[in-house]
């Protein structure tokens, strides 16, 4: 199928070129980062993790979120999603990939990253982050090839996918725990401190995932001779919607039971992205932006007419994962760690090599997806043909 | 594990028989003279413990001036890097902060000025119970046998979830490389890399040879050190007489620095 990925026309090798550019560029200034130490980037004593993490945790959202097309077409046997599942997988492996790379531009040391295994601790949540992150990559690269090949010979899929298949599932889900479990299991980060915390994340994932396979589809029915079909996005609007609405429901339980009981160490963190506190307010604007943005997309989403409407659902697509993004990356390596555990105040703004180096990770994700929906795509149009 | 850690820190190691027990620490010849890391060499004199513990009278030490060669003797001996510019990046191992910062949730309404207004020395607790250990993915941070949460600088990949873990910020990065930094290098102990974490570690090295810490011995007898778990030692003494309060302990991480205050 790999033929499929370099025949294309110039607006394709456009693309590729310039993600090439960006990927380079990026790579340039981490070995700078190599070279100098991580006091390139804005982090600190304080705020020990930054952008790095926060995107890592997002995408790491964005990848359990394909799940949301594999589980109704295996399990449910929800034919028509039957188009689009692969879309869902090669997104997942896309993501994965940007997850790893994230965590490995994080890293002070990161020669030394294969002591996670050499010396394996099963008492740290990274190390089942490890172990579920490349779990997760290798079932859908496994899934996804064979399932595409499949359908381009005209055959059903082998047999020994199928408990591939159904572990998936459960695994999709396993990976935003555990990435939850990284932060929710510290003593002292009251924000982190919630068992709320894993469910949060999944629906924000859920929600994040589906919206942007959403727009993903809508751009290849625009550009290629291949149409995922209008059923297939409504029914992922429906899942957004849902999820979108669980995902602040969850965020309202965590203001009232902070606002409520009165604790200060649990208001503390939430005053301090909503309100500012002691002079400190720079996540306010972004914080208000991600509510009302998700206030939007749900009103977009919940709303039949602009849900059917797929100009203003892409629209809702759009607000959902911006305000997703703020909600869950910024805000939440923002409030974990301001103010600190000695209630001081250390704001963090992420430098340019730091968000250049994650353009460059954003870039090497959209080459990987660029080329696997190209596949993909290819192989669809080989069927209809 | 306990095997190949035992090699790492090796205890009455074979370069004591080389060198004797003077340089109590030898830079690991790989990265250069001052290479990072080391082997922890026992000497007769080795003091024991099952837990190492700390008592801190902050009655004795009421002025920032008490507080310099305290902290000065920590970061000399240890080749703390003092001289990063950047507040938000720099390293410490032992440094002051004012009740409200240390103690956050022991803060009466209206307190004793003289506590309120006194400076406290802060330092990794030893906690007995770490959650750093717990969230280090390559056990470069573990507990030795004495109770002390130590640092293996040379297995630390810098992922920095210790920091995130520890909830009284007693472990600073390396953002860049330190030696620059560092107003005098010690050679009798490991300077350290950039992209590794770092944070007290009890002076274990000089427990190995039957010495106090350093800030112990500057302290002029304000700080007390001892076994936690030996009725007779100085800390016991001090606790059984005194009142003291450690460190957020609702959390459960359970601190062996104590304050009298
Ligand atoms: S004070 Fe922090 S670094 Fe020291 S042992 Fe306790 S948790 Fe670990
Ligand atoms: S930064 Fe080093 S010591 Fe801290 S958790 Fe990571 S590997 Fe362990
Ligand atoms: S015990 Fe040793 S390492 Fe720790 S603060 Fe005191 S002098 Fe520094």
């Amino acid at each position: 199928m790999l033929e499929f990925a370099v025949k294309g026309n110039k607006w394709y090798w456009g693309w590729v070129i310039v993600l090439l550019g960006i990927i380079g560029a990026g790579f340039g200034i981490y070995l700078m980062q190599l070279q100098f130490g991580l006091g390139l980037t804005g982090l600190s004593r304080d705020v020990s993790w930054g952008f790095y993490i926060a995107n890592f945790t997002y995408l790491v959202g964005v990848a359990a979120g394909g799940v949301m097309v594999v589980l109704p077409y295996y399990l449910h046997n929800y034919k028509a999603y039957g188009r689009i599942t692969v879309l869902g997988e090669f997104l997942a492996i896309a993501a994965i990939i940007m997850c790893l790379l994230f965590i490995v531009v994080d890293l002070g040391q990161p020669m030394r990253m294969l002591n996670v295994l050499l010396y394996p601790s099963p008492n740290s949540m990274l190390f089942y982050d490890a172990i579920v992150l490349n779990g997760y990559l290798f079932l859908n690269l496994v899934i996804g090839w064979n399932v595409l090949e499949a359908e381009r010979n005209g055959v059903h899929y082998q047999s020994w996918l199928k408990p591939l298949i159904y572990i998936s599932i459960p695994w999709a889900v396993s990976i935003h725990t555990v990435t939850a479990y990284l932060y929710c299991g510290l003593p002292g980060r009251h924000y982190w401190l919630t068992a709320v915390l894993a469910p949060r994340f999944l629906s924000s994932a859920f929600a994040a995932g589906p919206a942007l396979l959403i727009l993903l589809c809508l751009f290849i029915r625009r550009f290629t001779h291949f149409d995922p079909g209008r059923e297939q996005i409504q029914t992922l609007a429906k899942t957004v919607a849902y999820a979108i609405c669980i995902n602040v429901f969850f965020f309202l339980c965590e203001v009232f039971v902070a606002f409520y009981s009165k604790i200060p160490g649990h208001m503390t963190h939430i005053q301090y992205l909503f309100s500012g506190l002691h002079g400190h307010g720079a996540m306010v604007p972004w914080m208000w932006a991600s509510m009302i943005l998700m206030i939007a997309g749900i009103v977009l989403t919940v709303t039949p007419a602009t849900r059917r409407n797929e100009a203003s659902l892409a629209i809702a697509c759009m607000v959902i994962i911006m305000g997703t993004w703020i909600d869950k990356a910024l805000g939440m390596i923002a409030g974990g760690f301001v103010p600190n555990p000695m209630h001081e105040f250390n704001e963090y703004v992420p430098s340019m090599p730091e968000m250049g180096i994650s353009l460059a990770v954003y870039a090497v994700g959209a080459l990987v997806l660029t080329l696997l929906y190209k596949m993909a795509v290819g192989v669809k149009e080989e069927v209809k043909a | 594990m306990e095997n190949s850690r035992r090699r790492f820190l090796q205890i009455a190691g074979v370069s004591a028989l080389g060198l004797g027990a003077t340089p109590v620490l030898n830079a690991f010849a790989a990265s250069g003279a001052q290479g990072s890391g080391y082997h922890l060499d026992r000497n007769e004199n080795a003091a024991t413990a099952k837990q190492w513990a700390m008592v801190i009278d902050t009655r004795k030490l009421s002025t920032p001036e008490s507080l310099r060669p305290i902290i000065n003797a920590c970061n000399t001996i240890h080749n703390v890097p003092t001289e990063i510019q950047n507040k938000n990046q720099e390293i410490k191992w032992i440094w002051e902060a004012p009740y409200h910062n240390a103690f956050t949730d022991e803060v009466q309404k209206f307190m004793d000025e003289s506590v309120e207004h006194r400076p406290f020395l802060l330092l990794c607790n030893q906690c007995e119970n770490p959650p750093c250990v717990r969230a280090c993915p390559t056990q470069a941070t573990f507990k030795n046998k004495e109770g002390i949460v130590m640092m293996d600088f040379h297995r630390c990949i810098g992922c920095r979830f210790c920091m995130a873990a520890c909830p009284f910020g007693a472990r600073s990065f390396n953002f860049r490389d330190p030696r620059p930094f560092i107003k005098k290098t010690n050679t009798e102990f490991p300077t350290r890399m950039k992209g590794v974490v770092e944070k007290c570690n009890f002076c274990a090295e000089r427990l190995a040879v039957g010495k106090k810490p350093a800030c112990v011995e500057a302290s002029g007898g304000a700080i007390a050190f001892g076994d936690l778990y030996d009725p007779n030692s100085d800390v016991r003494k001090l606790l059984k007489e005194n009142y003291t309060i450690r460190r957020k302990i609702t959390l459960g991480t359970e601190p062996s620095v104590y304050y009298i205050v």
